[in-house]
């Protein structure tokens, strides 16, 4: 548990900074919500008449002067995005970083097997990204509760169970993609979060594309594809649980096999 | 057992030599000195031994256990210096040093706090801020702390001023006398000699000479230095020739009267004889004579 520890403690800010700011865009769009009411429902009609811009973010198929809609379209921007970014910032440097910071001679020669090591650090991401979304989660419902508004139970458990095994699987494929880096992965990181992102925007727009969701974690993680269809899309969702043992096990693998530079 | 014992160690980073066909033997107990350049394979074989780095093709133990198959184990009774110590940047040096124990599942406090006092090294400082030198004593901390069977050390002297040089040695012999073994790589000849009393020599990835620091300096070689000479003696066993316009000097072996005689003839106005010291070993492997 020494190394547990040693990370969580490591990436304390990188977490209390992206949390806070992930609770605090939701919070004010949940609190923002009343004022919001009566524009709303006018907004809802013209997303509805958007055609292919509201199409692509599945905002034809939500009622916005619901609060259950409202609060799937704005958890799909903040958490949505905010978390995938996180989750793959967190998974890339995971093991890179050791090398990176010249840390991983220091490390590794103490007697830890390889394989103590990507358990370790796998544990501490999927911890910090569990930590994000239940203090993410418990603003939310704090919030709703300051409105006096009541968040359907089933639809927020399935929404936030979505974005949160979204961000999983990203970090698990950053984390298999970390044990063969050994510089920054900072910009792979973002770059594969925003090409997700953007494969599930190409799938909405178009069936020729459909094949992409079963690429992308944001076709079950999608708020509001959630909530008009009231449960996370298993048939896309498996995949997602394929690619993410996948990142694990490559992890095992290679880091197990690599030469580690000084 | 032997402390370090390798057969045909070889390591290729793709097609890059890092090491080739390296024969080591390390007996336990001893102070052994690995002498090489930089980029000679003294770290590519350290870094195999600990593990870090996969071999390619023959064998290595450590203590009497493999390298591939017991690495874990080894590194629990290795304490290994790297040449360029580097830590987590946000720690205190007493949290890198608490971080260093727990991975090995240990309390070393008080022997940390007795070795810090010792090398001068203030715990309560930032690892970040620390200098070149304090840094080293982080490492040097790290590695002695736990009391392991076998040190492991990569150049442990850079950096250190001459004052905890000569405390970082006597804390190597204390070990050293308790039973320990030190593995000692540098390029710093004068502490090889100094404290080893066997070494080898590593050039090219290979290792060359693995003898007694007595038999490497050569029982029975002389340097012989003649001052005002111009010319050398007419006889056989000569090497390793310097010239000057104050002096020629050469390596001898043989037998005294033969040189005496063979000088005879010669002119020259002093004379000096004197036992080659480690650096002129080390050039001589290290020069195409010595090939």
């Amino acid at each position: 548990m020494t190394l547990f520890f040693h990370e969580l403690k490591r990436d304390r800010i990188k977490l209390l900074v992206w949390t806070g700011a992930i609770a605090f865009m939701l919070v004010v769009s949940i609190v923002l919500y009343p004022q919001m009411t009566a524009q709303m429902n006018e907004m809802g009609d013209m997303f509805s008449q958007m055609g292919g811009f509201s199409e692509a973010f599945n905002m034809d198929k939500i009622n916005f002067g619901e609060f259950g809609g409202y609060f799937a379209v704005e958890c799909g921007n903040v958490l949505g995005l905010g978390g995938a970014f996180f989750a793959a910032l967190l998974g890339v440097a995971a093991l890179a970083k050791e090398e990176r910071e010249h840390t991983a001679e220091f490390l590794l020669t103490h007697p830890v097997s390889r394989s103590y090591v990507v358990a370790y650090k796998l544990a501490a991401v999927v911890a910090e990204v569990l930590v994000l979304n239940f203090v993410v989660a418990l603003s939310a419902v704090a919030a709703g509760l300051a409105i006096g508004q009541e968040i359907d139970a089933s639809l927020f458990f399935n929404v936030f169970l979505g974005y949160l095994l979204m961000q999983i699987e990203i970090a698990c494929v950053m984390f298999g993609l970390s044990a063969f880096l050994r510089g920054n992965g900072l910009g792979l990181g973002l770059g594969v979060a925003f090409v997700l992102y953007f494969m599930n925007i190409l799938a909405n727009l178009t069936d020729d594309a459909e094949f992409l969701r079963y690429i992308t974690p944001f076709a079950y993680a999608d708020g509001t594809a959630i909530a008009a269809a009231g449960h996370i899309e298993v048939k896309y969702l498996i995949p997602g649980l394929v690619f993410t043992l996948i990142g694990i096990v490559v992890a095992f693998f290679r880091y197990n096999r690599k030469d580690i530079r000084a | 057992m032997k402390a370090i014992e390798t057969k045909g160690l070889t390591k290729y980073y793709g097609t890059v030599r890092g090491v080739e066909n390296v024969d080591l033997t390390v007996e336990e107990g001893e102070i052994f000195g690995f002498i090489g350049p930089n980029g000679a394979g003294k770290s590519t074989t350290i870094r195999t031994l600990l593990g870090l780095i996969r071999k390619t093709s023959g064998s290595a133990r450590v203590l009497g256990m493999d390298v591939d198959r017991e690495s874990e184990a080894i590194r629990r009774e290795v304490g290994y210096l790297p040449s360029e110590a580097a830590f987590y940047g946000g720690m205190r040096v007493h949290e890198v040093l608490a971080f260093s124990a727990g991975l090995r599942k240990k309390d070393c406090r008080e022997e940390a706090n007795r070795l810090a006092e010792r090398l001068g090294l203030d715990l309560s400082r930032k690892v970040a801020e620390l200098s070149l030198g304090n840094r080293k004593k982080v490492g040097i901390v790290a590695a002695l702390q736990h009391k392991p069977r076998l040190y492991i050390l990569d150049e442990p002297t850079s950096g250190l001023d001459p004052l905890i040089q000569r405390e970082f040695f006597a804390l190597l012999k204390e070990r050293s006398e308790e039973g320990a073994t030190v593995f000692l790589s540098s390029h710093v000849l004068s502490e090889i000699g100094r404290y080893c009393r066997r070494a080898g020599i590593v050039r090219d990835g290979r290792l060359i000479a693995e003898k007694s620091i007595d038999t490497l300096a050569g029982a029975g070689i002389k340097r012989v230095t003649l001052h005002g000479a111009a010319e050398l003696p007419a006889i056989e066993g000569i090497r390793d020739v310097k010239r000057t316009e104050d002096f020629v000097s050469f390596f001898y072996s043989g037998r005294a009267d033969a040189l005496i005689r063979a000088l005879a003839p010669l002119s020259f106005e002093d004379i000096t004889l004197a036992d080659p010291d480690i650096e002129d070993v080390f050039m001589h492997y290290y020069t195409k004579e010595g090939k």
